[in-house]
């Protein structure tokens, strides 16, 4: 089966559909419209850079190059989380405790996709590892954003209640742990949704991809089920790993809560 | 020797203070609102970070885990939490259920919903929280200020009957004088981010 290519008339007659949908909504909502647009321009201009990046990479094979990328993803992915807080740690401890879980989850788990399991020759092939990476790291920072966000703001909303049970005595990890729960929760849910809606209600992106490049769908499938596997255990640990750090940063050694170390909003 | 000291305690604006409070020692704290006297009570409970030291019978706070001198050194906040879903089950294990009479509820109320009791319930049933945990030294921040006369008499009679008990005694903050004159034998009074120790209940002590 061959790849039907598409011209750039078909892109643009994409485009212009959604521009139009920013068209009609002008007048009601103009800031929704200039999102719209916004989110076009930004669309075509990173995939295309990407794009090009990708070709450049994959005529390489080199091991520097790949991992230079895998940095800059994580770097991106740690820069993300801190942004879409609501009750963010001060001196940058988002930023740190997010890059931290995501890269210890994220690596790990493409380490064993691509040692273990697919063995790509060689092992960094960037055919394989960058977008595996890809889709394993924007899952989890999916997890790790919604855990910490969920943690903090219960955290500050519910500090009488934390509070209340370290005046009986209980020590830090006791008093906080509904919040806890709540933020593990939190971060899992999407990517338990996602395993439960898989092939019933949404056919996944990588599955799909795969099969309109002319891939047979037993093998898509079984890629399919391997990455969603693979980013459910991802995203589990690197909420986990968030968690605990987060709760260490929100408890000093005299088990105080210290609501002092979030920035004020 | 000393029950409780504080030792040059200072936090947010209130200056460091030294002080001693011994066994049967019932001390009323009192200053005009925003003073700092729940802050006080929060920084001998080791609830805030904190200049100085407290010592516990020459034991110094930081000599001893956390969770352990928040157990002996007991904080009861003015407004107090319930998070599990009954009322018995914070009370700690084994309590005898003659505490629930003694704040003037039939036993029974320990399979009460804590979610839906009234502010002076939650009050009293704080307190009962508090006391048969048994703490050597009880910080009250305002124990009786959602009480009718009869429940605030119970409350008293428990306060009593606690420091009759040895080796305990209270830190209570109230703004109803009468009360202050009934329960405390000695009186800090904070003015001006100032914590000083008043001869007797006089009107410069405000409450």
């Amino acid at each position: 089966m061959s790849i039907i290519h598409l011209s750039i008339w078909d892109l643009g007659l994409c485009a212009l559909l959604v521009c139009s949908l920013a068209w009609i909504n002008w007048r009601q909502a103009p800031d929704l419209s200039s999102g719209i647009l916004i989110g076009v321009a930004r669309l075509t201009i990173q995939l295309s850079l990407i794009g090009m990046a990708l070709k450049f990479l994959f005529a390489q094979t080199s091991l520097p190059w790949v991992l230079m990328v895998c940095l800059f993803m994580a770097a991106m992915a740690g820069r993300e989380v801190g942004a879409r807080q609501e009750h963010r740690f001060t001196e940058g401890w988002t930023f740190r405790i997010g890059l931290f879980a995501m890269t210890a989850s994220s690596y790990s788990m493409i380490l064993i996709v691509l040692l273990a399991l697919i063995q790509p020759e060689p092992w960094y092939k960037p055919q394989y590892a960058i977008p595996l990476l890809g889709m394993i790291l924007g899952n989890t920072l999916n997890g790790v954003s919604l855990c910490l966000d969920r943690l903090t703001a219960g955290a500050r909303n519910q500090k009488d209640l934390i509070e209340g049970r370290l005046m009986l005595g209980e020590p830090a990890e006791e008093a906080i742990q509904d919040q806890r729960r709540q933020a593990l929760h939190a971060g899992m849910t999407p990517a338990i949704n996602g395993m439960a809606t898989a092939g019933v209600v949404s056919l996944p992106g990588m599955m799909t991809g795969q099969i309109l490049a002319g891939s047979p769908p037993e093998t898509a499938v079984a890629y399919q089920i391997m990455i969603f596997l693979m980013i459910v255990a991802a995203t589990g640990f690197g909420t986990w790993i968030a968690n605990r750090l987060a709760i260490w940063r929100l408890f000093d050694e005299r088990h105080r809560l210290r609501l002092d170390r979030l920035a004020l909003k | 020797m000393p029950l409780l000291s504080l030792r040059d305690l200072a936090i947010g604006s209130l200056k460091p203070f030294s002080n001693h409070l011994y066994e049967g020692d019932c001390v009323a704290l009192s200053g005009p609102s925003g003073c700092g006297k729940s802050l006080l009570l929060r920084a001998i409970a080791d609830l805030d970070p904190h200049s100085g030291t407290c010592f516990l019978r020459g034991e110094a706070c930081d000599q001893i885990p956390a969770p352990e001198w928040r157990r002996r050194v007991m904080l009861t906040p003015s407004e107090c939490r319930w998070w599990l879903p009954t009322v018995g089950e914070h009370m700690p294990a084994g309590m005898p259920p003659s505490w629930y009479e003694k704040a003037g509820f039939n036993p029974d109320v320990a399979g009460w919903e804590a979610s839906r009791l009234s502010s002076g319930e939650r009050q009293r049933l704080g307190l009962i929280r508090t006391l048969s945990r048994e703490p050597a030294v009880s910080l009250l921040d305002e124990p009786s200020a959602n009480l009718d006369n009869r429940n605030r008499e119970r409350i008293e009679r428990m306060l009593t009957a606690y420091l009759a008990e040895p080796g305990r005694a209270i830190c209570l903050v109230s703004h109803d004088q009468e009360q202050c004159l009934r329960l405390a034998n000695r009186f800090w009074n904070i003015i001006d981010d100032k914590v000083r120790e008043l001869s007797e209940l006089t009107p410069t002590f405000q409450v």
